[in-house]
């Protein structure tokens, strides 16, 4: 099972976590900032998985991005690389070519893909369209919601 | 009014949206904490708005501050308000803030409760699908016991999208509550076969999860994921399943040998990595639990080490860090197959990535024998040098270490060239290893008779050059070497080739720098070296030399007794004054060599780690028993301080001579004055006194200034182990060719015999070690008791899931069968039926009948019955209630609990536990049970209506396991008693014999019952309808406090209080047939009453009944 997920830049800034276990406020800023600097001071060459505390942590890097999970002692590294790559994917068909921005800005939206796409640190559905669908049915249900707010919205910014 | 809105909408349009936040903080990299607490403000003042969307903006953006590390737990309450909106897009927003935000501690949670179970029965399975995903984030004990009823209706929900989201959150119900897990098992189940791909893999995911934990519980699900495996093509769900049978294999050899084929297949067959080693891995497992006498899985081995190998050359850096972390399971039980790729392992050292190069050191541990153990070290030797990282230094370093002690020292042939070994390695700079290598130097020196007078002359040098080793005192671990090195050389002071040298490296000025419990070392050693000294010298009559010794140390002592170490101090002035003492008697031309290393004399044996552990406990002697009472307060309050300073008088170590005179008096009495000048805690009276040592001439006292290298030195004069490394080589070698000689010679002798002997490689047992090494064994106690602790974490949350999940689903708890059992009670009526016995009030059996069997045939020795009846239940928390009653054999216990079924008005379970309490075999068991008009056993399709039911399975000497057996019950009103036999036979080494036990099946009215909650309102209601007959009951002298009896109703009775006020009290309960019995409690002056309402009299009646019996029992 995994046991969070952490997505953070270059420059050691969290842009995403998700914790599947409850912790403590305290206890996941002290591991994000320790994880962070175990990972940021690796090398590009490096493998992408290493043991830290009790956790096997994967990570991988996407242009400025690192994707980082930590799973448990008898997980599979190699299909945790691939939750990763296959989230990447998921924000990539979203949001067109992804990029940090897009993550930072509509930080709400990369909760709601991943969301849809593990849930309790297990995947949920192992069909990218799957995910993607439901995805786009939800916004709908959203858009329907919304449409007068961001009418107004529109005037606001105009 | 409408201006007001129209205003208020107005001002939105300026509020900061997500993206204005975020573009800010950016624009305010400067003072970013003082534009967001800026932004906090406003967030608060958003918050106080009536405007749901405005609260659910203000909640998104802290959800962003959230992330960024702010605290945002003043604002709980708020994202429960965002949660219970009614429209999607807030929800939404509500349930991800509080995913990110709650937690256990979180107190609003209990708020949610009811919008969550409203959002879970949502006709919209998008509402649905965000409660269910926040759940998973925040779900606490409370809401996983009062929503896992919830999310058990909707595993079976029609949209697949809904399912296999509830799935999946089981397992975190689970977890949290562990009491679902055998309610909602049997569905969990269904779920492995449903028909949409995604649910059945969430259902695989949580089974494997569950089973990874406590896999013995899932052993019967194997052949369903069996098949599962075989039919499956989704690579996550293989995965899964191929992970789960790596779990249960340890537990069922046969399962293993039945999956080595299909994973082999799979290996050959698939492309995906990740598949690939994860059956690698599961035939590690397998191959692991098989390993004893399995010689025909070698194939199976050797193409995983084959398939390791293309993983380790491969060019990823993942695929070869996997390959080594596998290649380490399998060097535990088949090193020879690993042994082999010793090649690659050592090339792996040589990696640019250290992670591998990790790797291949774990590997490296099970490579080493006595042939390569010397090349393996000088490679690693060569890492340690260019070694950039202390960590990754300091690795090798334990490595090393432990490499070369692994079981034994059983691959170190030459012990010179170890010694060395852990000599060079005290040059690493800013080691924290300084220990282990000093434990090393120490239980080679002392274990290893043969090496000591090189490990003294060894660590004479490193006393000697010990300047190059304590650079820096304050953060360097090494000079903890110091410690075993002057130990060693005290205590093997009799190799030393000049002692005198020696003694004065361990009396420079600089030691005093060192930690105090190595100078308290140093100063211990530096009197068994000079015991030595005298010794040689008085042998040689050069009382010149003895005495010049003395001078040096009574000069250079006193710089010691000035310790602020107690230890050191102690130690110090007692050893000064014995060594003045030795000089006057020196004077003298008395000899005292032989008495002072008396002092020292007999060895010392290595201990055993765990010895002292291990010391059994000799009978009679209780450990925890006060030897004496122990001293009231004030006393020992006294006594304390005078303890402590007690130490600080001067020790006189004379063994010998008892008389003294009057002289030595005097001279002590000096002696104590200058000690007590020198001490720093004794009041003197003359303040410059300590000056007297500095001041005294003499060119040991010149301050010598050392200068400390950073770079390190090769310690002058030191062996290389490279060196031993060359000798070793040639001394096998020459070893060789004498060898070859010899056989040579055989063959000669044994002309056309012609022995086919291999003189190529070497075989292990052909390298003879260079000395004889007589490896001391350490010492272990008498009657020493071999154990094996094993401490597993209390705290781990999977314990508590550790549930039988075979056993029928007819409670919520475990039987506590193995902690409450009673004992089996002599009754003396023939064929007595019910017989009421008292019971303690604080344990919660209620009542036993006894009955006794009657003699089936006259040979056969009387068996005895007992009945018992007690109830395991606990009445907060849910409707499920256990009726236990204990049947006892000279064979068998068997405990059974009768539990109305929910669902089925008409049907009771009855779940049997059979313990075997004899020593034979017990099989072929049959229950059977003579039905009434009322109450019918349910027998199988086809099956007589006196046919027993077979049990399904056999009890082996102490085994317990529980069957269960449903009965269809027409009316319920009437307690029964159902006649019934258990054959069986009992098969002991020799023979076997057919037995029959007799007994009787009690059904109460109160079995019948089920505890349900009810709200005052609705029971006012109740009672109002005049559907109603109502009785009433009085007990006379019931002497208890009104909450015991009340407590003691709902816990017999399965009843639930409604309200009490004072002495009095409404209770409820609901028959498995829909009848309410509802009961006013009132006490006063030992006499209870209780008027009594339900819709059935005779039932009612027959409740009463029962209650009054367990009241009578008190």
């Amino acid at each position: 099972m995994m046991r969070f997920m952490l997505l953070f830049s270059r420059q050691g800034k969290l842009r995403l976590q998700k914790w599947y276990t409850a912790t403590a406020e305290r206890d996941k800023k002290k591991m994000v900032r320790e994880l962070m600097q175990v990972v940021l001071a690796r090398k590009p060459k490096m493998c992408s998985f290493l043991e830290w505390r009790d956790l096997k942590i994967v990570y991988k890097r996407y242009a400025s991005l690192y994707f980082c999970c930590a799973v448990e002692e008898q997980d599979n590294e190699l299909i945790t690389l691939e939750v990763i790559h296959r989230f990447v994917e998921l924000l990539d068909k979203y949001f067109g070519s992804v990029c940090e921005l897009d993550i930072i800005f509509n930080f709400e939206k990369a909760y709601f893909i991943l969301d849809e796409f593990l849930m309790g640190g297990e995947i949920q559905d192992t069909s990218k369209k799957g995910v993607l669908k439901a995805i786009e049915q939800a916004d709908l249900l959203q858009e329907e919601d919304e449409s007068p707010r961001s009418v107004l919205e529109e005037m606001g910014l105009a | 009014m409408a201006l007001k809105i129209v205003k208020g909408s107005i001002d939105r349009m300026f509020d900061k949206n997500l993206q204005d936040l975020v573009r800010g903080i950016r624009n305010h990299k400067e003072d970013e904490a003082k534009y967001i607490s800026t932004c906090i403000d406003e967030i608060k003042q958003e918050l106080k708005q009536d405007n749901i969307a405005v609260k659910a903006n203000a909640v998104c953006k802290l959800t962003y501050l959230q992330m960024l590390g702010y605290d945002v737990s003043w604002a709980a309450f708020n994202i429960v308000e965002v949660m219970s909106s009614s429209k999607f897009t807030y929800k939404r927003i509500g349930y991800l803030a509080a995913s990110q935000c709650f937690h256990e501690g979180t107190d609003v949670i209990m708020l949610t409760t009811n919008q969550i179970r409203k959002d879970l029965s949502s006709p919209n399975q998008y509402d649905t699908g965000v409660a269910l995903t926040g759940l998973s984030c925040f779900v606490t004990p409370d809401l996983a016991r009062d929503l896992a009823n919830d999310i058990m209706t909707l595993m079976s929900h029609t949209k697949p999208y809904i399912r296999k989201k509830a799935v999946l959150i089981m397992y975190k119900v689970f977890l949290k509550y562990p009491e679902s897990l055998r309610p909602a098992f049997p569905r969990l189940k269904e779920k492995l076969e449903d028909p949409d791909p995604g649910v059945q893999s969430a259902a695989v995911n949580v089974i494997c999860e569950l089973a990874r934990r406590n896999p013995k519980n899932y052993l019967s699900l194997a052949p369903l994921f069996f098949k599962l495996m075989t039919s499956s093509t989704n690579n996550w769900v293989l995965i899964k399943i191929i992970k789960l049978f790596g779990a249960l294999t340890p537990l069922e050899p046969r399962l293993g040998k039945k999956l080595i084929e299909p994973l082999t297949n799979l290996i050959h067959s698939t492309s995906a990595m990740s598949l690939l080693y994860e059956c690698v891995n599961t035939v590690i497992a397998v191959l692991i639990s098989l390993s004893s006498g399995m010689p025909n899985h070698s194939a199976s081995i050797q193409l995983c080490v084959q398939k390791l190998r293309i993983l380790i050359e491969d060019s990823d850096q993942n695929l070869k860090y996997l390959g080594l972390l596998a290649m380490s399971k399998i060097l535990k039980t088949h090193p020879k197959s690993v042994q082999s790729h010793k090649d690659l392992i050592l090339q792996c050292l040589d990696d640019k990535d250290e992670s591998i190069r990790l790797r291949a050191l774990d590997l490296l541990y099970g490579m080493v024998s006595k042939k390569n153990l010397m090349e393996i070290v000088k490679k690693l030797m060569l890492h340690v040098d260019k070694a950039e990282g202390t960590t990754y230094r300091d690795e090798l370093l334990t490595k090393i270490i432990d490499i070369c002690s692994q079981s034994n020292y059983q691959y170190i042939t030459n012990f010179e060239w170890y010694i060395s070994i852990l000599v060079e390695l005290t040059r690493l700079e800013g080691t924290r290893h300084g220990h282990l290598i000093a434990s090393q130097m120490l239980d080679v020196a002392i274990r290893v008779k043969a090496i000591r007078a090189f490990a003294v002359a060894q660590m004479a040098m490193l006393l000697d050059n010990a300047h190059l080793l304590t650079g820096n005192m304050q953060r360097n671990g090494i000079c903890e070497v110091l410690y075993a090195a002057a130990w060693i050389c005290g205590e093997f002071s009799e190799h030393l080739e000049d002692p005198n040298q020696t003694l004065e490296a361990m009396l420079r000025p600089k030691v005093a720098t060192l930690p105090g419990h190595i100078q308290a070392v140093y100063v211990q050693n530096a009197a068994k070296l000079f015991a030595t000294v005298l010794r040689k010298h008085e042998g040689a009559t050069d009382s010149q030399a003895a005495q010049e010794t003395s001078q040096l140390l009574v000069e250079r002592l006193p710089l010691f007794v000035q310790s602020a170490n107690l230890e050191v101090q102690e130690r110090a002035s007692c050893i000064l004054q014995l060594v003045k003492y030795i000089q006057k008697l020196q004077q003298k031309d008395v000899e005292v060599a032989e008495e002072v290393s008396a002092l020292f004399a007999g060895e010392l044996n290595p201990v055993a780690p765990k010895a002292q552990k291990k010391v059994p406990v000799p009978e009679g002697l209780d450990l925890d028993a006060w030897i004496n009472e122990p001293p009231s307060e004030s006393e020992s309050e006294d006594e304390k301080p005078k303890a402590v300073f007690a130490k600080e008088e001067t020790k006189h170590s004379r063994p010998r001579h008892t008389e003294v005179d009057e002289k030595e008096l005097a001279r002590r009495r000096e002696a104590r004055k200058q000690e007590q000048a020198n001490n720093p805690f004794y009041i003197k009276s003359s303040p410059s006194s300590q000056k007297v040592y500095q001041d005294a001439p003499g060119v040991e006292h010149i301050p010598v200034v050392q200068i400390d290298l950073s770079v390190p030195l090769k310690v002058p004069g030191m062996p290389m182990s490279d060196q031993y490394l060359k000798l070793e080589e040639e001394r096998r070698q020459k070893e060789k060719a004498e060898k070859k000689k010899k056989e040579k010679k055989k063959k000669r002798e044994k002309h056309g015999k012609g022995k086919k002997h291999d003189s190529g490689p070497e075989s292990e047992e052909d390298i003879t070690p260079a000395h004889h090494v007589d490896i001391v064994t350490e010492e272990m106690p008498e009657n020493a008791l071999p154990s094996d602790d094993d401490d597993k974490d209390p705290n781990d949350p999977h314990k508590a899931l550790d549930i039988d999940l075979d056993k029928p689903l007819a409670d919520t708890e475990k039987l506590p069968v193995r902690t409450h059992r009673s004992e089996p009670l002599k009754s003396p009526g023939e064929d007595g039926d019910v017989e009421s016995v008292p019971q303690e009030p604080k344990k919660r059996s209620s009542k036993e009948k006894k009955e006794k069997k009657k003699d089936k045939d006259k040979d056969r020795k009387v068996c005895q019955l007992d009945f018992s009846v007690r109830r395991i239940t606990d009445s907060n928390k849910n409707g499920c209630y256990l009726e236990t009653k204990w049947v006892v054999y000279t064979h068998l216990w068997a405990v059974y609990d009768i539990q109305g079924n929910l669902q089925d008005g008409s049907q009771v379970v009855v779940s049997v536990i059979f313990e075997n309490k004899s020593d034979s075999f017990l099989k072929s068991m049959e229950f059977n049970v003579l039905d009434s008009l009322n109450s019918k056993l349910q027998r199988p399709e086809g099956a007589g209506p006196h046919d027993g039911l077979v049990v399904p399975f056999q009890l082996p000497p102490g085994v317990s396991n529980e069957a269960r057996f449903i009965f269809s019950v027409q009316s319920i009103v009437m307690p029964q008693k159902l006649k019934g036999t258990l054959t069986f036979i009992v098969k002991s080494e020799d023979s076997s014999t057919h037995e029959k036990l007799d007994f009787k099946l009690h059904f109460t009215c109160t079995s019948y019952l089920i505890t349900t909650p009810c709200y005052s309102d609705a029971y006012a209601k109740l009672l109002e309808s005049g559907d109603l007959k109502s009785s009433s009951l009085r007990l006379e002298g019931v002497n208890m406090p009104f909450h015991h009896l009340l407590a003691r109703i709902c816990f017999h009775h399965h009843f639930s209080v409604v309200e009490r006020i004072d002495s009095c009290a409404s209770m409820y309960s609901r028959s498995i047939q829909g009848h309410h019995v509802c009961l006013l409690v009132k006490t006063a002056d030992q006499t209870v009453s209780i008027d009594a309402k339900c819709d059935e009299p005779s039932l009612l009646g027959n409740v009463l009944d029962e209650i009054k019996q367990t009241f009578s029992q008190c």
